[in-house]
């Protein structure tokens, strides 16, 4: 459990709050700061899900940008206005609608440095909301972080917490190369589904550092630490993570709980000191399983602690079919609390092989 | 301020240009067929003069977005030879250190920013551009470049009506020479021009003769003037036409050989030259002498690149991230 350092203070912040608040610092801080997307300036709403809120009234309309609905349009725009100098974030509604910009964020945005030999760095980063678990259905639910951990160029940064999202934020903006920024919009109610009725949207508010707080990429968060099975995992899943290792707690079984936070840059290190520790591991994912990080990471750790690893490296993740509407088929198609504490106890209960 | 297009002067600057072109597009023709180089190749013959126009209204602070069929516009734009040959070559010394190729040349120096791969995925980029200049208080111009084709694909409809409705600074220089890769303009749309296509977007959108350097000179030149002035884009549609097929070594069974020949006939390179010395804006001697000195400054180039070394194996992994990363 790491401390923060807040010279400057803190405040209790949710989510969105955190989103909002270091997209305001980035803009104080550096003329060259830009935001656009759809709907993000305060005459069309501050942004779909409010995390732009505010700001174009006081950063002005020209700097936080509503456009027309034009994914390709609003990628291309952040990337040349990058290599005009900006600094742009765009936002992209929801990480399904990614897709629609796939040419601009791939063959542009992750390849113009490297095409240039170096001439032309793409400083942007892309925001973005996944919405899986709320009732959206099949094309406004996706998690699909793994499209874009298999492009070279590009990073790719999913945070877990208020702080974190802050923090996480701000050095994705000021980082030199194109960044997707992952938000789970549950997080921006407190892990619940947008209005749902009863529940505290306040419970994962935490401290946040005010001003310009940055949390580097690449540094993985040991979440909670213990030596029976490592739990990997990031997002939104962190918090479920978080539940299944304290149940599991009372059960007698220490969970040590990484989150990753960013996916590239990957803190390997961290999770393969963890996995040396424990010798077994359980890796937790949103997406569907199938061709997902999750089985890259799995790949990882394999390849490296091959010969120390008592059970072989487990994935819980969705099954490979696009997401169902249904709240039932929805439930059972989110890799859940039961299913997740299920895998673990099974890892950890495991005869070890044979050596 | 930009001087006319009857303007001696502009017109012989013209001719320079598009020499520069035409020889740089003969030579690498030559090495190709020659076995001197292997390399994928989009020639640019018959579509110089536009270019070169492009390239004599233009600053060398201005930006340019062009196409994998973009030498013309780089050359035209201030590309230099040496890096030019050497990247195509895959050299170190290349533009691009030699990890792009002939359809990534980038030379910000000059201001050729983006030369993309893909039909149309430099629209929505000029846009970026002209944002900044505009932003950042800069009067600088961005010129897009693409082909008809690429006046079918979304990032069209989506670059201009942004550009329209943000006033940006950028000019969408379509440069209509017939053909879609292997497909004929008449078979990819049903209207007979593309300009039109502009008054939807709210933009200005002209049909231009791009052979003819006074008429696509004058055009860009008010079109660029309007932008840096903060009045906004402008959709130039300039009519040329590609004589060497889709891609160097292209059977071009789907261009009628009469065509062809027609267009061939109408050289707009040679019809420039012809038109100087008939007007005695310029004499034999001294556009010989031109030549010369370009033919030269090709070889010189031609040699370096040969002499040159490929990139250090090590390049492999540069250049992805800003820092190496470790996983």
């Amino acid at each position: 459990m790491s401390t923060i350092d807040a010279p400057g203070g803190t405040r209790l912040m949710g989510f969105g709050e955190a989103l909002n608040d270091a997209l305001d610092v980035a803009l104080q801080i550096d003329p060259t700061v830009v935001l656009l997307g759809e709907d993000i300036d305060d005459e069309s709403t501050g942004g779909n899900f409010k995390i732009t809120a505010g700001l174009s009234t006081k950063h002005g309309d020209h700097r936080v940008r509503t456009t027309p609905i034009s994914e390709q349009a609003i990628v291309g725009a952040a990337i040349g206005g990058a290599l005009g100098g900006l600094r742009p974030v765009a936002e992209i509604m929801f990480v399904d609608f990614l897709a629609v910009a796939m040419d601009q964020i791939v063959n542009h945005a992750a390849r113009l440095r490297y095409m240039s030999g170096g001439k032309t760095p793409v400083p942007i980063t892309i925001r973005t909301a996944s919405a899986g678990g709320q009732g959206f259905g099949g094309q406004h639910s996706g998690m699909l972080e793994s499209w874009f951990t298999h492009v070279p160029g590009l990073k790719v940064v999913v945070p877990a917490s208020a702080d974190d999202a802050k923090g996480l934020l701000l050095s994705s903006i000021f980082d030199p190369d194109p960044v997707l920024f992952i938000e789970s919009s549950r997080l921006y109610f407190g892990n619940m589904a947008f209005g749902e009725p009863g529940g505290d949207p306040r419970r994962l508010h935490v401290e946040v550092p005010l001003g310009d707080y940055r949390v580097p990429l690449g540094k993985a968060r040991i979440r909670r630490e213990g030596d029976a099975v490592t739990l990997v995992t990031y997002g939104r899943q962190v918090d479920d993570a978080t539940k299944v290792a304290d149940r599991l707690a009372e059960e007698g079984i220490s969970v040590e709980l990484i989150d990753l936070r960013s996916l590239v840059p990957l803190d390997l290190e961290t999770v393969l000191a963890s996995a040396a520790k424990t010798r077994r591991v359980v890796i937790f994912q949103e997406a569907v399983t199938r061709s997902g990080f999750g089985g890259e990471l799995a790949a990882r750790i394999t390849e490296e602690l091959f010969d120390t690893l008592e059970v072989p490296v487990r994935r819980l993740g969705a099954p490979n079919t696009p997401v169902p509407y249904a709240a039932n088929l929805e439930t059972a198609y989110q890799p859940s609390a039961e299913a997740l504490a299920a895998e673990v106890r099974e890892t950890v209960e495991r005869k070890a092989r044979a050596s | 301020m930009t001087a006319p297009a009857t303007d001696p002067q502009v017109l012989n600057r013209i001719y320079e240009l598009a020499a520069r072109i035409r020889l740089c597009d003969e030579r690498v023709i030559k090495m190709l067929t020659g076995g001197e180089m292997a390399i994928i190749y989009y020639p640019v013959t018959g579509q110089e003069v536009l270019a070169a126009a492009s390239g004599a209204v233009l600053r060398a602070d201005d930006y340019v977005v062009t196409t994998y069929r973009g030498m013309h516009d780089q050359v035209a734009k201030g590309m230099p030879f040496g890096p030019l040959f050497a990247e195509y070559m895959g050299r170190v010394s290349g533009a691009c250190k030699g990890k792009g190729g002939p359809m990534h040349i980038t030379y910000p120096e000059l201001g050729i920013m983006v030369t993309s791969g893909i039909v149309g995925g430099g629209l929505p980029i000029a846009n970026g551009l002209g944002w900044a200049a505009q932003l950042l208080g800069q009067d600088r111009v961005t010129v897009v470049n693409f082909g008809d084709g690429a006046a079918n694909i979304g990032a069209f409809h989506e670059a201009l009506n942004l550009a329209a409705l943000w006033d940006l600074p950028v000019v969408f220089l379509c440069q209509n020479n017939r053909y879609a890769e292997h497909t004929s303009y008449a078979r990819s749309q049903r209207n007979e021009q593309v300009a039109p296509r502009a008054e939807g977007y709210g933009m200005a959108g002209v049909t231009v003769d791009g052979n003819d350097a006074a008429a696509i000179y004058s055009v860009l030149a008010e079109a660029v003037a309007k932008a840096r002035r903060g009045e906004g884009p402008t959709l130039v549609e300039a009519m040329t036409y590609r004589f060497n097929g889709h891609y160097f070594g292209d059977p071009q069974e789907y261009m009628p050989t009469e065509e062809k020949k027609a267009a061939k006939a109408a050289d707009p390179v040679k019809a420039l030259r012809r038109k100087l010395i008939d007007e005695g804006h310029a004499n034999e001697e001294d556009l010989a002498a031109l030549e010369a000195r370009i033919r030269a400054e090709l070889d010189e180039a031609v040699a370096a690149a040969k002499a040159a070394p490929m990139p250090d194996l090590a390049e492999l992994y540069t250049d992805v991230y800003a820092e190496e990363l470790a996983s």
